[in-house]
């Protein structure tokens, strides 16, 4: 007698600023405009998928000191964004990626609670940290995080957040005070947004770093990883699901969806040829050469796209500037990495490129793909995955109609949404456990 | 001659408007009276839901009325409220306003939407970003009344600033008023190219950092969101007093008043005039609307009963920064006219209770100015477009282009 098969776990990943996004194709889109997010929102909830999920913008991408001009630019305010989806959708998960180096706990706990409230229980929180000056040029305090303490403001973010969502009783008429003394944090606070829905809006952890997966055992419920191949995303699951114990938690109190990128044609034939077309789109020659340009440090525009590598050196800053010998060994040491694998399969400039950063995940015909989705979940490699598509708004339209039918037919996909469920059923999380908060 | 460049006021502009007025409503969960929740029989939890919002605000928009605007703090309690003991009988808990707004910009068609975002405590960049996406998700709706957050309630529970007096906050605000036109003018309307022939999304040499560095605070880049709908939102303030009078004068496009009375009204109309005169830069004039309390019910006895029981519930008599007219719509109609007669463009109603006195605004209030051709009516599809403030071009465009637009 069989048991029943595991469920899969699908997201998805809104195609907005990434060089996955194809925008010179004619179905591309706006990246910004309401429809095209209300577009997409609604055809993950057609797919009955758990959730949206959004990256975040803190600053504009630049190249050679001027904005990226070759891929999508711009985007929406996450939370404002998912605020407004949440009066046009009705089931699917609303997951936002924020930052705990520009935002303070306070604020953005009382956002999270209510993006909850908003969406009758739909709401979750992307942690991410990010320590660079780059992207602290914009905000109050700057670059003001040294890497090695990203971490440990992550933690203390996420642990103080979790106080103060806990301090409303569900039918009490005020919270209880809240003192928390930490190294990042220091408050004395009465949180103002009563519990919502879902308690603590679900916590996802996308970060790969050994600080990373221990915060993601901590506190995560999601893992976002990055492990798309099937061995490796089976040592990433055993890794971070071994660490659960030590936090006295369970296997399926942490779901992995590594990110990955999808293919469907007729046929085997038909899907591999899609995927060297959309692979070209990906990365046209100009983008080709910019990223050489960035591990290069310096303007390759003379280079033929579709000749050798440069045989140049890169230009790694003055010899006197602070970390200079790691960095200058570190940038030689992935080009000679490029070098290697250029050498040993004959491969372009714009041929290495598209096989570094535009290999597609899983190509083929729709029964292909729903086999090898649901053999990564049943033999524990992950619990599910997070689609990433190439167009904005259509990225999801053919996975939702050609492959979540033949996920349902084998019995280890949902047929509807319940009535009423918050993203934490739809994850198949258990409740949230209140840490006892003394007054 | 529509506008006067650095007024308030002009004799151009009463003698063209007549006195019709814009009709904006504060919504501030259960009401502004503080008994309001208690009589309504609903519990806190009620003010957390998106439905009742959505319900009063839908109404607003189909009645006519220009704008909501939406209280916010980041503090459980009130500041009338000793933050070391909160008052139980009060409402305490809400929602965070911008994300409100944002849920209600794709169930409302025309009117705009206006939440109140604290100064003292957010990243300017995030609340540029949050406005732009609310200016998005309603195709040109959105505005933000910015308000300063000192009270030691709210800077106990991010513990990051110290006492800070009237001046240095309103001085900060102001530096955040300059920062969001900038971020919101960073992106020119035309940045955007999707140009295959040479494989540029954007032109770089539209988009702009905006290098500002202030007292408070610095930011280097543009904005990560493109230029929105109206290109730069609407700015709004409260103001009792000569600081925020001129906090508005330099910075907003419109600002709410609270006069008692007629009178009041023309001798602040003046006060602004005279900052404005001094500091304003825009070449668009300060709305200026008047805040007035409002309970409404069908007998001028109903009225009185009505706000006797709501006193008596809370304890004390009803008292407000804002005139309170309790009494028919007819006696309302009356005060907003002598109102209107001071050349104000507006007047903002705080319902006393919600939702019994935003119905009562919208199907017996809104009629009778409309019908006594007090409330003006336009056709515009944005909020800048119905306040009568033209799109503004980017700062940042070149100058030939700005003047090809302007023509």
């Amino acid at each position: 007698m069989s048991r029943s098969p595991r469920q899969i776990h699908l997201a998805a990943h809104f195609p907005g600023v990434n060089s996955t996004t194809v925008w010179t194709d004619a179905a591309s889109g706006s990246q910004i405009d309401i429809a095209a997010f209300e577009y997409f929102a609604r055809t993950a909830e057609r797919g009955l998928f758990d959730y949206v999920f959004l990256a975040e913008g803190l600053r504009l991408r630049e190249h050679k000191g001027r904005v990226h001009e070759l891929d999508v630019l711009g985007r929406p305010n996450t939370l404002a964004i998912l605020a407004a989806l949440t009066a046009v959708t009705d089931h699917v998960g609303l997951i936002g990626t924020l930052s705990t180096t520009f935002n303070e706990p306070y604020e953005l706990a009382r956002q999270l609670a209510t993006l909850d409230h908003l969406s009758g229980g739909r709401a979750g929180w992307n942690a991410v940290t990010s320590s660079d000056a780059f992207h602290g040029a914009n905000f109050r305090r700057g670059g003001y995080l040294a890497h090695a303490d990203r971490y440990e403001r992550a933690k203390e973010f996420a642990a103080l957040s979790k106080k103060l969502w806990d301090s409303w009783d569900d039918d009490e008429a005020l919270p209880r005070r809240i003192r928390h003394q930490g190294a990042q944090f220091d408050v004395d606070a009465l949180f103002d947004v009563p519990r919502s829905p879902q308690g603590r809006p679900v916590i996802v952890q996308a970060g790969d770093s050994a600080d990373g997966r221990d915060f993601g055992a901590e506190h995560a419920e999601v893992i976002f990883s990055l492990h798309q191949d099937f061995a490796a995303a089976r040592t990433f699951y055993d890794d971070v699901k071994g660490r659960l114990a030590a936090w006295g938690r369970e296997e399926d109190s942490l779901k992995i969806l590594p990110g990955a990128t999808f293919v469907i044609g007729d046929t085997a034939a038909e899907a591999h040829e899609r995927s060297r077309e959309i692979a070209l789109q990906q990365v046209r020659p100009e983008q080709a050469l910019t990223y050489l340009e960035q591990v290069w440090g310096r303007d390759l525009s003379g280079y033929d796209p579709d000749g050798p590598l440069p045989d140049i050196e890169p230009d790694t800053g003055a010899e006197t500037a602070h970390g200079w010998a790691t960095r200058h060994a570190a940038v030689q040491a992935r080009i000679a990495a490029l070098r290697e694998l250029s050498d040993a399969e004959g491969l372009s400039i714009r041929e290495l490129v598209i096989r570094l950063s535009a290999k597609h995940t899983f190509v083929g015909t729709p029964e292909f793909i729903a086999g090898e989705i649901d053999r990564y979940v049943q033999e524990r490699a992950t619990d599910g995955f997070t689609v990433v598509g190439h167009l904005t708004p259509h990225g999801l339209d053919e996975f939702a109609s050609r492959v979540v039918p033949l996920l349902q037919e084998r019995g280890s996909y949902r047929e509807s949404y319940d009535e009423g469920a918050t993203l934490r059923d739809l994850l198949g999380l258990p409740a949230v456990v209140r840490t006892s908060v003394p007054t | 001659m529509t506008h006067r460049l650095g007024g308030v006021r002009s004799g151009a502009d009463s003698g063209v408007m007549s006195d019709r007025i814009h009709l904006a409503v504060a919504l501030e969960r259960a009401g502004w009276h503080p008994a309001a929740w208690r009589e309504s029989g609903l519990s806190p939890r009620a003010f957390t839901a998106p439905r009742p919002w959505a319900d009063q605000v839908r109404l607003l928009d189909r009645a006519g009325v220009t704008l909501a605007t939406i209280e916010d703090a980041l503090a459980l309690t009130d500041r009338s409220e000793d933050a070391a003991d909160p008052d139980p009988r009060r409402l305490h808990g809400r929602l965070d306003a911008v994300l409100l707004a944002s849920a209600l910009a794709p169930l409302t068609q025309r009117i705009g939407l206006v939440p109140t975002v604290t100064t003292t405590h957010t990243e300017p960049f995030h609340v540029a970003t949050g406005i732009q996406t609310l200016d998005f998700a309603s195709t040109g709706r959105a505005g933000v009344r910015l308000v300063v957050g000192g009270s030691p309630a709210e800077r106990a529970n991010f513990g990051r600033r110290g006492e800070i007096d009237l001046e240095t906050g309103f001085r900060e605000a102001g530096e955040v008023a300059d920062a969001l036109g900038r971020l919101w003018d960073s992106w020119q309307d035309d940045a955007i190219i999707r140009d295959a022939a040479t494989g540029r999304f954007v032109d770089a040499d539209r988009i702009h950092n905006v290098d500002v560095a202030g007292e408070f605070f610095s930011i280097t880049g543009a904005s990560i969101v493109p230029r929105s709908p109206q290109g730069r939102p609407i700015i709004s303030v409260l103001a009792h007093q000569t600081v925020p009078y001129r906090l508005a004068a330099e910075h907003a496009d419109a600002v709410f008043i609270t006069p008692h009375d007629a009178d009041a009204a023309t001798g602040i109309l003046a006060e602004l005039d005279q900052a404005a005169a001094e500091l304003r830069r825009s070449p668009e004039r300060l709305r200026v609307f008047a805040d007035v309390v409002v309970l409404i019910e069908e007998t001028p006895a109903a009225a009185r009963d009505a706000l006797a029981r709501l006193d008596d519930l809370a304890g004390s008599e009803f008292r407000s920064d804002a005139r309170l007219i309790a009494g028919t719509p007819p006696e309302v109609a009356d005060h907003l006219r002598a109102l209107a007669e001071t050349g104000i463009d507006g007047v903002r109603l705080r319902p006393a209770r919600q939702p019994a006195d935003v119905v009562a605004i919208a199907e017996r209030l809104t009629p009778l100015l409309r019908a006594t051709r007090l409330l003006r009516d336009d056709d515009a599809a944005t909020l800048r477009g119905r306040l009568g403030l033209a799109r503004p071009e980017s700062r940042y465009a070149p100058t030939q282009t700005r003047e090809k637009v302007a023509r």
